[in-house]
Order: structure tokens, then sequence, then C-alpha cells
């Protein structure tokens, strides 16, 4: 019971550390920046006295110290100060943006799982066979075409020419706003309210988003599950379960693949957390009004306040994930517990 | 007569070779407790788990005859293979640490070896697996069986192993070098556990060792083999009397508390042994 206390006490010891490391770093990305916050809030043109007034009400002018005892407060307080460009707090900015990303993020990753880890697994069974080598090549160009040509030619043959497909966004436009804003989450928020179309609508809007994201993190996967195999499958254990006189089937699902499992989830919860940060390419191809864009396109335009909200949203998806990988590897693992 | 094998090879092909690693064994195997001995790299493991179809896939076996109770093996499809693996020829492997299933219990893999041959239900392949952890001679078998590999001993380990092998009643037990990663204490008492089991239970043992005395003191019958052959076949009583000189050199290498040497004599090989 102490030995569980104590592993515990360390866990949120090590969280709340990483957490400070973050609030550190995303305050100073906030300050060593060569940007001057003060004239992106006014402008460039504003009167000297303006830039000094807004700079006195930032608090700007103040020592490092306090602008940081400042800005911790205020994070306390669950307030990431305003965006200059869209006049929102950033945390209600975020609200918006992020169940976008969630969204496809999430819907992205399992599907690369579903498909990546039986692919893994069926090419380590078969090293070196036609199945390998076609795995290979599969994976192989999911790594090296470019996001941005991959979803182009999406759009242009299933939007453009076949019109099977809907275009870019998150869904039609007859279907804004219509369905009452719960998670954000589109498809989720269509079946509380049991709008059907409109269900379909988001739902038809993702595939393609989905599926390039999905194959890039496949490949990832895929790759990764046939390396763990392998190395499994040479297990004295697996032969061990041979000798027992398993069927393949269980040598292979049973035996072999739990001892990769432990690694996979590392492997996937840094995939979803790779996605999560959202995806720049593809949402800007798809218009997917995801973290992604919403982080790029404040950047571009010198507004601090949502790149620090943002990045330190980020920073809190990794230790999340970190957090729950730790305890999946407790239940996959006897050996960790 | 369990086990024939005639002019057994098995060679390795890679990309620019062939290495024959057996090159031409005859063994017999009936009710009874052959040792093969020979240095790392004679053939012996190899020879064991061609016996079960256990080898790499790179690996090409030949042999003039390879029948395990009137099947062979050679011709034999996976799913007959199945029916020899565990249920009618068990096989332990060396390091208990590497060969149980780091993420199984206990109980799991050895019921699992159970009701994949006896079939049965849970509770009855249950009791099952106490009984044969028990017959292993495990202290508190119903603690064993929720346990973790990581949490018992190599002794225990290898005990497990046993257990789990013999669940499924085989006709012979393959022991390949089940002894090398224990303790010389806990050595004595798996082997002297193996024998029980198996002449209680009537079976056919092969023990592949490099060990030539405890193998002798074990067996019925020895088979020495060196560079993929069998260079000589004995009486397990009869080492003394051995002919062939790479067995004469290793018995010679033997310390001894009775005569003590100051130096021991060094295994001079000869071209010859190769041949024959």
């Amino acid at each position: 019971m102490t030995k569980r206390l104590n592993a515990l006490a360390g866990l949120l010891a090590s969280v709340f550390l990483t957490l400070f490391g973050l609030v550190i770093v995303t305050f100073l990305i906030g300050r060593v920046m060569p940007i001057d916050p003060v004239l992106a809030a006014v402008g460039d043109n504003a009167p000297q006295e303006v830039v000094e007034r807004v700079r006195q009400e930032m608090g700007l002018d103040q020592p490092l110290v306090q602008q940081f005892f400042h800005y911790v407060w205020q994070l306390l307080h669950g307030d990431l100060g305003l965006s200059v460009l869209t006049k929102n707090p950033v945390t209600s900015d975020i609200a918006r943006y992020f169940p976008a990303t969630l969204e496809l993020a999430t819907a992205a990753v399992i599907v690369a799982a579903l498909i990546g880890i039986p692919l893994g697994v069926w090419a380590a069974v078969r090293q070196g066979s036609w199945v390998d080598q076609t795995i290979r090549v599969i994976c192989l160009a999911g790594h090296s075409v470019p996001v941005f040509v991959l979803a182009l030619i999406c759009l242009l043959v299933f939007y453009a020419f076949l019109g099977i497909a809907p275009g870019p966004g998150r869904q039609d436009i007859i279907f804004q706003d219509m369905v009452p804003h719960v998670t954000g989450l589109l498809t989720v928020d269509s079946l509380i309210a049991r709008d059907w179309d409109a269900f379909w609508d988001a739902l038809a809007h993702m595939v393609q988003p989905v599926c390039i994201l999905a194959y890039f993190s496949m490949a990832y996967i895929t790759r990764m599950t046939r390396a763990f195999m392998l190395d499994a499958l040479r297990g004295e254990y697996v032969i061990t379960a041979r000798a027992k006189g398993l069927p393949p089937r269980k040598v292979i699902w049973l035996h072999a693949f739990p001892n990769v499992s432990v690694q996979l989830v590392t492997v996937l919860a840094l995939t979803y957390a790779g996605l999560l940060e959202g995806a720049v390419v593809t949402e800007t191809v798809f218009s997917w009004p995801g973290l992604g864009q919403y982080l790029t396109v404040s950047l571009m335009n010198a507004d601090m306040n949502p790149v620090v909200g943002a990045t330190l949203l980020v920073g809190l998806v990794y230790v999340a994930l970190n957090l729950l990988a730790d305890a999946l590897y407790r239940q996959l693992d006897p050996r960790v517990r | 007569m369990l086990v024939d094998i005639q002019n057994l090879r098995i060679a390795f092909e890679t990309r620019t070779s062939v290495f024959e690693a057996v090159r031409g064994v005859s063994l017999n195997i009936g009710t009874e407790k052959l040792g093969i001995v020979g240095e790392s790299g004679s053939g012996k493991s190899l020879t064991a788990r061609a016996l079960m179809r256990l080898l790499p896939t790179n690996a090409r076996v030949t042999a003039d005859r390879l029948t395990f109770d009137g099947v062979d093996i050679l011709k034999a499809d996976e799913r007959a293979m199945l029916r020899i693996r565990g249920k009618r020829a068990g096989f332990i492997l060396q390091d208990p640490k590497y060969s149980l299933n780091p993420v199984m219990t206990i109980g799991r893999q050895v019921t699992e070896a159970w009701r994949t041959h006896k079939g049965g239900g849970r509770k009855e392949a249950k009791e099952a697996a106490i009984d044969l952890l028990a017959q292993v001679r495990i202290r508190e078998p119903r603690r064993v069986y929720d346990l973790y590999p990581h949490e018992v001993s190599g002794g225990m380990g290898q005990r497990i192993m046993i257990a789990m092998m013999l669940a499924p009643d085989p006709q012979l037990l393959i022991a390949d070098e089940p002894t090398s990663a224990l303790d010389a204490t806990v050595q004595a008492e798996i082997l002297r556990l193996m024998e029980d089991l198996v002449s209680q239970r009537g079976m056919g043992l092969l023990l592949i060792s490099h060990d030539l005395p405890l193998v002798s003191h074990f067996c019925d019958r020895v088979a020495v083999m060196y560079a993929g052959r069998v260079v000589e076949e004995l009486a397990a009583g009869d080492l003394s009397k051995a002919q062939h000189p790479y067995t004469r050199g290793l018995l010679n290498c033997l310390p001894s508390l009775i005569h003590p040497k100051p130096r021991l004599p060094v295994l001079n090989r000869d071209e010859a042994w190769l041949k024959s």
C-alpha cells in the first residue's frame, strides 16, 4: 500500500515538474520572440503615448519575475489573454478550434491503428515474402509522399472530378450552427441532437482528411509493429508456444503480440499526440478549422497569446497521453507493476 | 520404436553459401532415456528441433527416414504436426527466464497446454494445472498458479516448464539443456524430477546436454555428437570403454577430486574426425 502511495506521489511530482517546465517555456516563448506584442496589438502607426499606455496596461514595463508571477496567476485562473486577431479570449478560441482537431486526430489514429497493426503483424509473420514487400512499398509511399500532394490529389479526384466526396471544411454550409454545441465534436453533437443528416454530413467531410492523416500514421505504425513483432517472434517463448502444439494464429496473437503491445502503446500515444498538435498542412488543404491552423495563423500575425495558449495545450496533451500510456503499461506488462 | 532417424541432414542456406550443420545423424529412441552430448554447434539441438519441426524457416532438412511413432515428419502437414507437438512429444528449453511467456500467468500457460490437447472446461483445466504443478513438487501450487514467470526462481521456472510439457501426457520428452541455466544444486533436483516423472509415466526421454558425466548418470544410452555427426553411441555404463578419440579426450579433460591433476589436458582435435 505504501509502495503504491509512493509511486503515486512520484508520479504527481513528475507531472508537477513537467507542467512547471511547460509554464516556464511557454512564458519564455512569449518574451524571447523578436516580436513586440504591444506593436502587434496597437499596430505600427500608433502614436508613441498610446504604445506606452498599452505597454503599461499589458504589464510589460514590469520586471520579468513579476511578469512571470502575473502569467502564472492568470493561468491558475484559466485566463490565457485575448487574441488580437479574433478579439476573443484565447480559451474560447481554443474551445472552438481544438475539438475540430480532436475529432480528426482521434478518428485518424483509430483508423491507422486498426489497419496498421494487423498489417505490421502480417508483414512480420511473412517476412521476406511478397506480402512483406508489398506492405513495405505501401508504407514507404506513406513516409515519402508529401501530405499536400496526396491531399490535393484526393480533393481533385474525389471532389472535383468524381464528385463523390464533399469539399473542404467541417460541414456543409446548410448545417452551419444547426446542431447545438455540446462537445464541439460535430459527429457526437449531431448524434446527441439526433440530427442524422448533420451526422452523415459531418462524417462525410471527415473521410478525406482522416484517410490522409491515417495513411501517414499507419505507415509509421505498420513499420514499428513489424519491427517489434520480428523481435518477439524470435523469442524462446514463441518456440515454447509452438512446441505446445498451438496453431500459428494462437502463437502469433496470444503469445507474441501481447509482448509487443507495451511498445505499441508508446507508438500509438506518440502518434496520437502528434496528430493532436494539429496537422497544419492537411488542415489548410481541407480548410479544417483546427488547432494547427489557429496556431499557424496566429503565429503569422505575431499574435502571441494564442501561440502561447496553443503551445500550453499541446504540452498538456503530451503530459496526459504519457500518463495514459504509463497506466496502460502497468495493465499490459506484469513486470512494470 | 518411438523415433527413427536415418541419415538426417540439416543445412542453412545464405545468399552466398550453404552450411551443413547436421551431416547424417542416425538415432533410434524407444521408451528409454537417451542422452545426446556434444559441444556447442555439434548439431544436437538442431537434431531435436528437426524432430518437432521447430527449425527456422531457412533450414533445409533432408533424411532417409525421420519418423515419430510411424508418422513421417518430413512429409507430415502442419495439422499433423500440431497433433505431435505438445500432445505426443514435449519440448523443454534451456532457460525458463526466456522460454516462459513473460506477460502470461503461469496458470494460464499450463492450462493452455492442457486444454489445447485435452479440451475440457476452464475449471477442470485449472484443477488439472494445479495438480500438475504439485506433481513437479511445487509447494504452493495454488499461489504459484497466479504468479507471473518473473516472480519465480529459475528452478521453479523449469519445474513449471516440465509441468506444462507433461500436461497433455506425451510419449516422449525432449529436454534441450534443461539445467544449464540453473545452479548446480538445482540441476540435480530438476534432473531427478524429470527422471522420476518419465519412468512413472513410461515415457521416452531425449536429454541434450554438454555435460558428459551428468548425462551418463541419468540416461540409459549416450550418443556423442561432433561436428554434425554421431561419432559414438554406447550404453551409459560403458562410458569408460569409449572408443572414439573425441569421447576419450572429453573424459580425459574432466577434473577429478580424488586424483587431482596440476593441469588439465587440452583436447587436441583431429581433422579425421570430421570425415569418418
